[in-house]
């Protein structure tokens, strides 16, 4: 700003300064006004949501349990270089831990965590670590790779130590391996698992293909009755709107009771075809605890996600497009196909959008009524959050839906805008 | 296809077969227009056609009204449907044939009672039973546990949705879309994803981080509120916005050159008028906060179990329909709350001159 | 303004929680176990004894299974079960994690006939960190009032031609595994050497698949009775003490088959750091005793652990049924039985598990 110095015709400020600048410094000290305002709640997200997932990221690539119950093998045995068998040095610091492990019994650095890290591994294996850790002590002279051998033979398998080389590392990308339904061969090469093991990419396309089923069902629904109510008096079609929004408000697990209600073999309507003699009291139709159970609850329950942008996009047409495409000779086909339906385009990319995103994350619904085959990828996660306790995988599996969904959502934000989300 | 094929989904087409074979042959096909005729005479009162439409059209019409007529008892059937049925004298989700005929003796409050009664050590006592149900009746333990949270992770989100909306919505804002997009993200990122990192660092990571809680937030209140407040943002946010970008910022400007300082114009010219929206942000929060279940599985402990928890274990193990009586007082209260959002929209919407009244 | 009141309203909400936490400090226990008929039999000759004896307050819980819970609880440090009733093998990988409090067995109360507890309990139900108190089995069981001439052997619940309708069973691999290999005709004694080789396990599946299309999955111990009940299943695996009370408590008319059970224990384990771990060895030393684990027995058809117990073993507590010939250990119910091997369980459980989604998914 050197030249506006010099120059006599620069508007200034009050003060001297150059206007422009003042005016620059106002507005940085009113962005900075607008952006304190947000701080308090960007800081709460960030602790409150953004580290934790970001803990979730970091648990699925960070196992420390091989280093945490075998601290001093875990840095001797990367020194080996794979050929043949560990030196018997190393062996020795690996029996030491054991026993060490096994008197000291501290929660998180026990031999049975070793053990239950090496299973996901190779499976089977887990007796081995506990059955030699009971007689790590007695152990006293070497060679120690013959002690072990004499415990189990399982010890002469090379792959054991190949893997224990493998989990003593903290950072591994085995539980992504495992998510994709891949694991480490004997060489160390990925390998896709058994077929009969896999499970995880499976459940993911069939949790994608489901969610694009809904998201479909969910727009052929809504289309007509979005339609309807933006084309109704504003008075009549509140009045309609009470019956998307009720749902819409009413607690998820109220609706999945209903379904259930409504769906089960002695449920409403079952007993209503069987009244009616549709169907034989013996052939009463399996409509819940399937696929088709979470199909039919989950489309109810996303249906409002797709009524209401496609509402408010409706309600901004004006109907005199149409009439005049009508006037000019379309046929009332005509006249939606190229006249209307383009300018729904907005609103269906967002109610496709918002539904598949919700869909493809869904878990307590297709909990309920999904059983076996309407199952979805978030039921994998929590099982082995909470039942396996297998947490890497979990996270694993966690992140990869996340970044399906994030991905998702960065389209959605492009196409449509989050500022643009409203409800009723 | 080898995917498609693993779906069987054959009873979901079944049903939609069904539906239209019932109807085409059942009730012949004069029985089919009459039915058509039935619902969707109602709508077809409010949409009158124009005079010069044709026969096939108004048949069109017809069809068309009576499809959204059914889209609508799909929306909204399955939710009325659970208030009989909560009345029922036995154990099952389903009318016996004594509610259909209308038989009093079919009907009855034993699942109300249920309520009230299920987990009391002495559900007959005379004396002393309040307090024995206010300790220790199971969903009585649920309601409390949910309100406490919905209303204190309410307070929290609205408290800052508010502040962070005034921020956002100013036009000189910097990075808004990007810090809108970080602010809605836990309405969209899944729940279980969500549910899972808030186990991990509030239970595992945060171990020894906050005086008082030497445990992490695991299974601990405030744990829950963090979570319920972070679920309930968006919501806040979203409305909040919402109303604001009808906000005409010459009010404040006004209100400026007029003396007031930033607190007086807040409160005297900028709340009056937001008020409404910041209300219906608070009530989808609080349902957000009343609905959510997954991170309730998660980290609560048994004696925090919130009502749509209570439920999700009664749907998974013994199904009573004591859930139906719970489920009706949360539709009573759905209704509610709709209603009131409903009004509070219309009168923004008056305040704002968007609606004709 | 509305702000301050909703503050406030929230405030009063916390005081209310906290006031009630509050109460209940000392003196108190938290017992978790299977619910239903076997929580009840526990709260009969377990808990109400011993509130009468000691006056501790007594809070039962009922999980599913699984060591989940006792890892979350002991790796957060934030312990709130005291004393859990649990399947053999959870108890040994748990107690492999350092998960449970090691138990000294000679703390343990002498049998009622003076036999020191370490003879009295029957072998090999003391371990490490756990104390078996009963003996349970996984049968398979029929509404005798629908199918005239039942099924009598573990192939018939395989026989969908000759036994038409649902087969209930608990979702998950372990039992089933075994079942199908006995239904297969593997003799009982060879379950678990066939289960060790690829090809055994290719097998049990194998078998599985000839019904996957008519099983009801359950979970929770208390809904096989009710499977039955309801009609949705013709015959259901369930664990023998649920269907017995259904019979004896609720007159169903359910049959037993005892071909190819696969029995287990229950033992009561203590997670590590449990707040009211005292009072939880008390609790754990006085249901273990001959006397409790006899009384037990009247209201549940599960063998008790010790010796010493079996002659004390009369009818159920209200009808005339002698217990004796209800046990999984009677001697004509174990003609053809397997116990469940916890090793097998504890090695190959994960992998196992992880391919019995994928059957169930696919």
């Amino acid at each position: 700003m050197t030249d506006a110095a010099q120059s006599s015709d620069v508007l200034v400020a009050y003060d001297g300064t150059p206007l422009k600048q003042q005016l620059a410094k106002t507005t940085r000290r009113m962005k900075f006004r607008a952006l304190l305002l947000t701080m308090p709640l960007v800081l709460f997200i960030i602790v409150s949501f953004v580290l934790p997932i970001g803990d979730m990221l970091f648990r699925s690539l960070h196992n420390p349990t091989g280093s945490n119950v075998a601290p001093n093998f875990a840095e001797a045995i990367q020194k080996w270089d794979g050929e043949d068998y560990p030196s018997d040095d190393i062996i020795k610091i690996f029996v030491e831990d054991l026993a060490t492990a096994r008197k000291n019994r501290e929660v998180g650095k026990t031999v049975g965590n070793l053990a239950t890290r090496v299973n996901y591994e190779i499976p089977g294996s887990r007796s081995l670590f506990t059955k030699t850790a009971r007689r790590a002590g007695k152990i006293t002279e070497g060679p120690y790779l013959d002690a072990l051998i004499k415990i189990d033979k399982k010890w002469e398998n090379k792959n054991v130590w190949v893997t224990l080389k493998r989990v003593t590392r903290d950072y591994t990308l085995s539980f992504y391996l495992a998510a994709t339904d891949r694991k480490y061969d004997e060489n160390e090469s990925i390998v896709r698992a058994d077929e009969l093991y896999r499970i995880y990419l499976p459940i993911l396309w069939k949790t994608i293909w489901l969610s694009a089923l809904i998201t479909f069902l969910c727009f052929i629904i809504a289309y007509p009755v979005a339609y309807l109510l933006s084309t109704l008096p504003l008075r009549t079609s509140n009045l309609l709107m009470i019956l998307v929004l009720l749902p819409f408000w009413t607690s998820l697990l109220v609706r999945t009771s209903a379904w259930i209600a409504m769906l089960q073999k002695e449920g409403i309507l079952n007993n209503v075809f069987v009244y009616l003699g549709f169907i034989g009291d013996e052939h009463r139709i399996q409509m819940i605890y399937n696929a088709t159970g979470t199909v039919i609850s989950m489309v109810h329950i996303l249906l409002p996600f797709m009524i209401l942008p496609l509402y408010s996009v409706m309600k901004t047409i004006p109907p005199s497009y149409m009439r005049a495409a009508k006037s000019m000779g379309a046929s009332n086909f005509l006249a939606f196909r190229r006249v209307y339906f383009p300018q729904t385009i907005p609103g269906i990319a967002a109610g496709v959008l918002l539904v598949f995103i919700l869909a493809i994350g869904y878990y307590i619904t297709p909990a309920l009524v999904g059983g076996n085959d309407g199952l979805l990828i978030s039921n994998l996660i929590a099982n082995h959050i909470q039942r396996t306790l297998n947490w890497s995988l979990g996270a694993a599996l966690g992140t990869i839906l996340l970044v399906v969904v994030l991905v998702l959502y960065w389209i959605y934000n492009k196409l449509v805008g989050v500022d643009n989300l409203k409800f009723g | 296809m080898p995917i498609s094929q693993r779906i069987k989904t054959p009873g979901f087409y079944a049903l939609l077969a069904a539906t239209v074979l019932f109807l085409m042959f059942t009730r012949s096909i004069g029985g089919t227009f009459g039915f058509f005729l039935l619902f969707g005479i109602p709508l077809f009162c409010m949409t009158p056609l124009p005079p010069y439409a044709s026969q096939g059209e108004k048949i069109w019409q017809y069809a068309y009204l009576a499809t959204c007529t059914i889209i609508f008892l799909f929306l909204i059937l399955p939710i009325l449907i659970i208030i009989p049925l909560s009345f029922n004298a036995e154990p099952y989700f389903s009318f016996t044939e004594g509610m259909m005929r209308l038989d009093p003796e079919a009907y009855s409050f034993r699942w109300y009672a249920d309520i009230f009664r299920f987990g009391m050590t002495a559900p007959d006592a005379v004396e002393g039973w309040w307090t024995d149900m206010w300790n220790n009746a199971t969903w009585i333990r649920a309601f409390r546990n949910s309100f406490f949270l919905a209303i204190a992770s309410t307070a929290l989100a609205t408290f800052l949705g508010t502040l962070a909306a005034l921020g956002l919505s100013r036009p000189e804002m910097p990075y808004r879309s990007a810090i809108t997009s970080l602010l809605i993200s836990p309405m969209i990122v899944p729940l279980v994803i969500t549910a899972t990192g808030m186990f991990f660092f509030y239970g595992g990571t945060m171990q020894g981080v906050i005086p008082g809680y030497p445990d992490g937030l695991a299974k601990t209140y405030l744990g829950l509120v963090l979570a319920h407040t972070t679920l309930g943002v968006p919501f806040v946010i979203i409305t909040v916005t919402a109303t604001l970008s009808g906000f005409d910022r010459s009010l404040i400007r006004a209100s400026q050159s007029m003396g007031a300082n930033g607190f007086t114009t807040f409160f005297k010219v900028i709340m009056p008028l937001i008020l409404p929206g910041m209300i219906s942000g608070a009530l989808f929060a609080f349902i957000t906060s009343l609905d959510e279940v997954v991170a309730v599985i998660f980290m609560a402990d048994v004696d925090q179990r919130t009502i749509p928890r209570q439920m999700f274990s009664g749907l998974r193990e013994q199904i009573s329909p004591t859930i139906l009586a719970v489920a009706t007082i949360l539709v009573l209260m759905s209704i509610m709350l709709l209603t009131t959002v409903e009004l509070l929209r219309r009168r923004s919407e008056k305040l704002r001159g968007l609606s004709p009244g | 303004m509305k702000l301050t009141k909703l503050l406030a309203g929230s405030a009063i909400g916390l005081a209310m929680v906290m006031s009630t936490s509050a109460a209940n400090a000392a003196g108190e226990l938290t017992v978790v176990s299977w619910g239903g008929a076997y929580t009840k039999s526990q709260v009969e000759a377990y808990h109400k004894p011993f509130i009468e004896k000691t006056g501790v307050k007594i809070n039962s819980e009922d999980y599913n299974g699984g060591i989940a819970e006792i890892k979350a609880q002991v790796e957060a440090g934030n312990v709130t079960w005291d004393i859990v009733d649990v399947e053999l093998s959870d108890a040994i990988r748990a107690c492999d994690e350092g998960l449970l409090e090691t138990i000294d067995h000679s703390a343990l109360p002498a049998g009622a006939d003076g036999t020191p507890a370490t003879e009295d309990f029957i072998e090999g139900t003391l371990y490490d960190c756990a104390v078996a108190n009963i003996v349970w089995s996984t049968i398979f069981a029929y509404d005798s009032s629908k199918i005239a001439d039942g099924p009598k052997t573990m192939a018939d619940f395989f026989d969908t031609a000759k036994f038409p309708g649902k087969r209930g069973l608990r979702k998950g691999a372990k039992v089933n595994l075994e079942f199908a290999l006995m239904a297969d005709g593997v003799a009982a004694k060879d379950v678990y050497s066939v289960l060790e080789t690829p090809e055994g396990v290719d097998r049990a599946f194998a078998k599985l698949d000839t019904i996957k299309d008519d099983v009801v999955w359950w979970e929770a111990g208390a809904q096989p009775p009710q499977l039955l009940a309801d009609g949705e299943v013709a015959m259901t695996t369930a664990y023998n003490g649920r269907i017995f009370n259904a019979v004896a408590g609720e007159g169903k008319p359910f049959e037993i088959v005892w071909d190819g059970q696969v029995w287990d224990l229950d033992l009561w384990v203590i997670p590590k750091g449990a707040k009211n771990k005292e009072t939880a060895m008390d609790f754990l030393k006085f249901s273990t005793a001959t006397e409790q684990l006899a009384a037990q027995a009247s209201w549940i058809s599960y063998g008790p652990a010790r010796k010493s117990s079996a002659p004390l073993v009369g009818k159920y507590h209200n009808q005339d049924i002698d217990m004796g010939p209800q046990m999984p250990t009677a001697p004509n119910n174990l003609t053809n039985a397997v116990q469940n091997n916890f090793e097998f369980w504890a090695d190959n459980a994960d992998q196992l598990t992880e391919r019995f989604n994928a059957w169930l998914a696919n």
